[in-house]
């Protein structure tokens, strides 16, 4: 007798949630209910986990109805954020519907008196010897789905197919869709002002009331500054007057924008040294630089939305409607602000436009929340203007990050040293037991904000984010500074600290392989050991035509590459740009191995849009301040690429259908800033270590080299 | 308050509100139409993009006396699920979005501009479409989008 190999573990969203009537619902007349963890935030992921579903279950899509995730219904699979859908609801629900294909496919052999390994299954029907049929909804009341998922490897059927999505012809027809859309009857709008600083409070000279004018209902609170009406034209003219005409006092004043870099290293911070390999052999030479990046604002073309229903004698007190990328964690914060135990409120999805990370989208919550609680028995539709939006937090957080990289007399690198200064990269709600929405610690007695802090390494990390190269060094050493002070609100953004230490990471890559006069496409793979690493790296090289022919002048092509997280999917890059007073990117080959492909087009437009949302960070953004408060609130002074500035660009996938499928909308990020930056250095023979790469940039980078 | 009448996607309507109040409020409050949206409010990301005859106008800084007795087009009015305009289809085929939100304005762009050039070139569409902004990345998949409808348009 020989023992059975072990299964695998349960998906972790399903361990946490292991009901199988949690994710599925099989339906009477044909229909199949599939219940998400995960929310769309115009990535697509409805989409691919319709897929993985309908192929695990082997029934047409065109079944299978995606609920909108709401707290108590739907499994609590904490935030959509890192790429982690697929891999966290996808293997779920490819898990669960596989088991329930089986459970069904045990009582139709019964029933049928065959053997379960003989029947068919044809779109939810199995199929038994002499044509006999028995349905999934045939079966539905006989078999109970209220039992917890078993381990287990089931074959699952794959299609190969690239779905639709599902989301978009409400999109191109104009149809409501979005959260901004939903307009109940006898709906209040809601308006708020927000304080410039953190820790502003109204001058206490003024009538509030007066300010705001007649024909709305004023909702102030401390520094909690709220309008109500039943007319939107109305409570937007009262918000532009107190926006114009209320006076604030205190608050922390905001650093200089100007010597961002040395505030970040003279900051109170609380480091986490990570340390790879002994100590570091004796260098022959040792390169070191300085890299900055801005605060960056999320800028979702959608200021954010949210309404509210209070409903004091209700089961459930609060309603709350939301864009949020984790409905359970708002619920944890909104019930930390009003007291409520969770259960008596209850938070549902709805989508909103690209949000990016961590936007404005649950304080917004917290507004109509409040504002409705002003207003009983009314839905109370809160809706931020443009201004808020960019200016108001949170943001991405600024990063220094300075690089020392030993070379041995052989012209390998032998040590590493990495260090970052910046604020932490999460202040997500529902992680700590004082609330982090906005209007928490604006309430009257409202307890501050948590200082943003790092996801732990074992998540993702936050600041430390891909800051450990993935070549093969003997030592390296990565000092996470996190500061302990937060006058700009900061948060989660696309990538994280990917962006930033990429770039460092690549940059010094590129110096070092000047510094032995070597390739820098072979210098990387002569440190890289990781073999899915070096075919990314080589086809990206190969299509990518990697230094075949002579540049213009002023043309510059660069190479960058990264693994997500060190764990996901492997991207390089190459960029081709072209520098006269500014630089212009003209190219970006972009290959990636994401594992197995759910979907193809999804992986191209995700890598994609992720590559140009990084050109645009790369060459046009930073948040501008004062200590006076945030100025950058218009697209004019926050301006992101056009139309006409964006790159021609091309992605290639390298399938891997055998190994784990992984996220794709970070991972392009960090390779395509670093290869921008390389680009220009060949381009001009000037090393940026400064985003963003503006005429100024340029003048100031010309000026130092000098 | 003034009453003003005005063609919405091919039907009369009239509205009665101040002259200064912004087109695209008129068309989300008071006439229920959700495909122009509220992006920024002065006229800078494109969401909100409407024909007003044949030109692609911002309705967010548009004020009402302006539209007075003239023809508005939203994407409502370019067609449906059952009669799409070519652009429309040529966005679903393509999957030319993300999360969507400027789509709306951005076909009322590339409309415009197909009854003004037949056959624009890619650099034409791009410059059509500069003051649209697009957060997601999706501008190459629609100027394709918009390549492709135009080759249907005017074969």
């Amino acid at each position: 007798m020989t023992d059975a190999p072990a299964a695998p573990p349960l998906p972790k969203s399903l361990a946490a949630n292991p009901l199988l009537s949690q994710w599925v619902r099989i339906g009477a007349e044909g229909r199949i209910d599939i219940l998400p963890g995960k929310v769309e935030i115009g990535q697509g992921i409805a989409t691919a986990l319709l897929k993985m579903a309908a192929e695990a279950l082997e029934v047409d899509p065109a079944r299978i109805r995606m609920v909108r995730p709401a707290t108590g219904d739907s499994p609590d699979e904490g935030v959509t954020s890192g790429s982690q859908s697929i891999q966290d609801c996808g293997r779920a629900l490819r898990h669960v519907c596989a088991e329930v294909r089986d459970l069904f496919r045990a009582e139709a052999a019964l029933r049928l008196g065959a053997d379960a390994g003989a029947l068919g299954l044809e779109d939810g029907t199995f199929v038994g010897p002499g044509n006999a049929r028995l349905s999934y909804w045939e079966l539905e009341d006989a078999v109970s789905l209220e039992r917890a998922a078993t381990a287990g490897v089931r074959p699952v059927r794959r299609t190969g197919l690239d779905l639709a999505r599902i989301d978009l012809a409400d999109k191109v027809f104009g149809r409501p869709r979005f959260i901004h859309d939903m307009r109940p009857e006898g709906m209040l709008h809601g308006r708020v002002v927000l304080p410039p600083r953190t820790g502003s409070s109204p001058r206490r000279d003024q009538d509030l009331a007066a300010l705001a004018g007649p024909g709305v209902q004023l909702v102030a609170d401390g520094a909690f500054i709220g309008l109500l009406s039943d007319d939107e034209r109305s409570v937007d003219q009262a918000a532009a007057r107190l926006r114009e005409k209320l006076g604030w006092e205190g608050g922390t004043p905001l650093p200089d924008e100007a010597t961002l870099g040395d505030w970040l290293r003279a900051q109170p911070v609380a480091p986490v040294v990570e340390q790879r390999g002994g100590p570091a052999e004796p260098a022959v030479q040792t390169l070191a630089r300085s890299f900055l990046k801005p605060f960056i604002a999320h800028g979702s073309m959608a200021p954010s939305c949210a309404l509210a229903l209070w409903s004091p004698d209700e089961a459930e007190i609060l309603r709350v409607w939301t864009h949020s990328q984790g409905i359970y964690n708002l619920r944890a914060d909104l019930s930390v602000v009003f007291g409520l135990p969770p259960e008596r409120i209850r938070v549902e999805h709805v989508e909103g436009a690209g949000c990016y990370g961590h936007n404005p989208a649950d304080d917004v919550a917290l507004d109509a929340a409040l504002l409705a609680r002003a207003a009983p028995g009314r839905v109370v539709r809160a809706q931020m203007s443009r201004d808020e939006e960019l200016g108001g937090g949170p943001f991405a957080p600024a990063m220094r990050v300075d690089v020392e990289a030993d070379l041995d007399a052989s012209g390998r690198l032998c040590g590493w040293r990495h260090t970052i200064w910046s604020n932490g990269h999460s202040m997500r709600p529902g992680r700590s037991k004082a609330s982090t929405l906005r209007a928490a610690a604006h309430v009257s007695g409202g307890a501050p904000w948590p200082i943003a802090i790092n996801m732990p390494a074992s998540n993702g990390g936050g600041a430390d984010r891909n800051s450990m190269p993935l070549y093969d060094i003997p030592a390296a050493c990565v000092t996470n500074n996190r500061l302990t002070v937060m006058p700009i609100r900061t948060s989660a953004m696309r990538a994280l600290g990917a962006f930033a230490n990429v770039f460092a990471i690549e940059s010094m890559m590129d110096e070092a392989a000047l510094a032995v006069g070597e390739d820098a496409v072979a210098f990387r793979l002569r440190h890289l050991s990781d073999d899915r690493a070096r075919a990314v790296i080589l086809e990206a090289a190969r299509l990518g035509r990697w230094r075949e022919a002579p540049r213009a002048d002023g043309e510059g092509q660069g190479f960058a590459f990264a693994r997500y997280k060190n764990t996901g999917a492997y991207c390089a890059v190459v960029a081709d740009v072209a520098c006269t007073d500014e630089v212009r990117v003209n190219r970006l080959l972009v290959v990636v191995d994401v594992g197995e492909v759910i979907s193809h087009d999804g992986v191209v437009n995700q890598v994609e849009g992720g590559a140009i949302q990084a050109t645009s960070w790369a060459l046009k953004e930073a948040v501008h301040f004062s200590p006076e408060g945030i100025l950058s609130r218009s697209w004019e002074d926050y301006p992101i690429l056009r139309f006409s500035e964006v790159p021609a660009v091309a992605v290639h996938v390298l399938d891997r259908p055998d190994a784990p499928p992984m996220g794709a909308g970070e991972a392009s990020q960090g390779p395509t800033g670093a290869a921008i930056a390389n680009a220009v250095h060949d381009a001009l023979g000037m090393r940026m270590t400064r985003f963003p790469l503006t005429r100024d940039t340029l003048i100031e980078a010309m000026e130092l080299g000098q | 308050m003034p009453t003003y009448a005005l063609e919405i996607n091919g039907t009369p309507r009239t509205v009665t509100a101040e002259a200064d109040i912004p087109l695209l409020s008129i068309l989300r409050q008071d006439l229920g139409l959700s495909g122009p949206r509220f992006g920024c409010g002065a006229g800078a990301c494109g969401a909100c993009r409407v024909l007003v005859g044949t030109e692609s106008v911002a309705a967010c800084d548009t004020p009402l006396w302006a539209v007075a007795g003239k023809a508005v087009t939203t994407v409502e009015g370019l067609g449906s699920e059952e009669d799409p305009h070519p652009l429309q289809r040529a966005f679903l085929k393509h999957q030319a979005m993300q999360c969507g939100y400027c789509v709306s304005g951005i076909l009322i762009s590339a409309a415009a501009l197909l009854r003004r050039v037949a056959r624009p070139s890619e650099a034409e569409i791009r410059a059509a479409l500069d003051r649209n902004l697009c957060r997601c990345g999706a501008h190459n998949r629609m100027v394709r989008a918009i390549l492709a409808a135009s080759a249907e348009m005017a074969p």
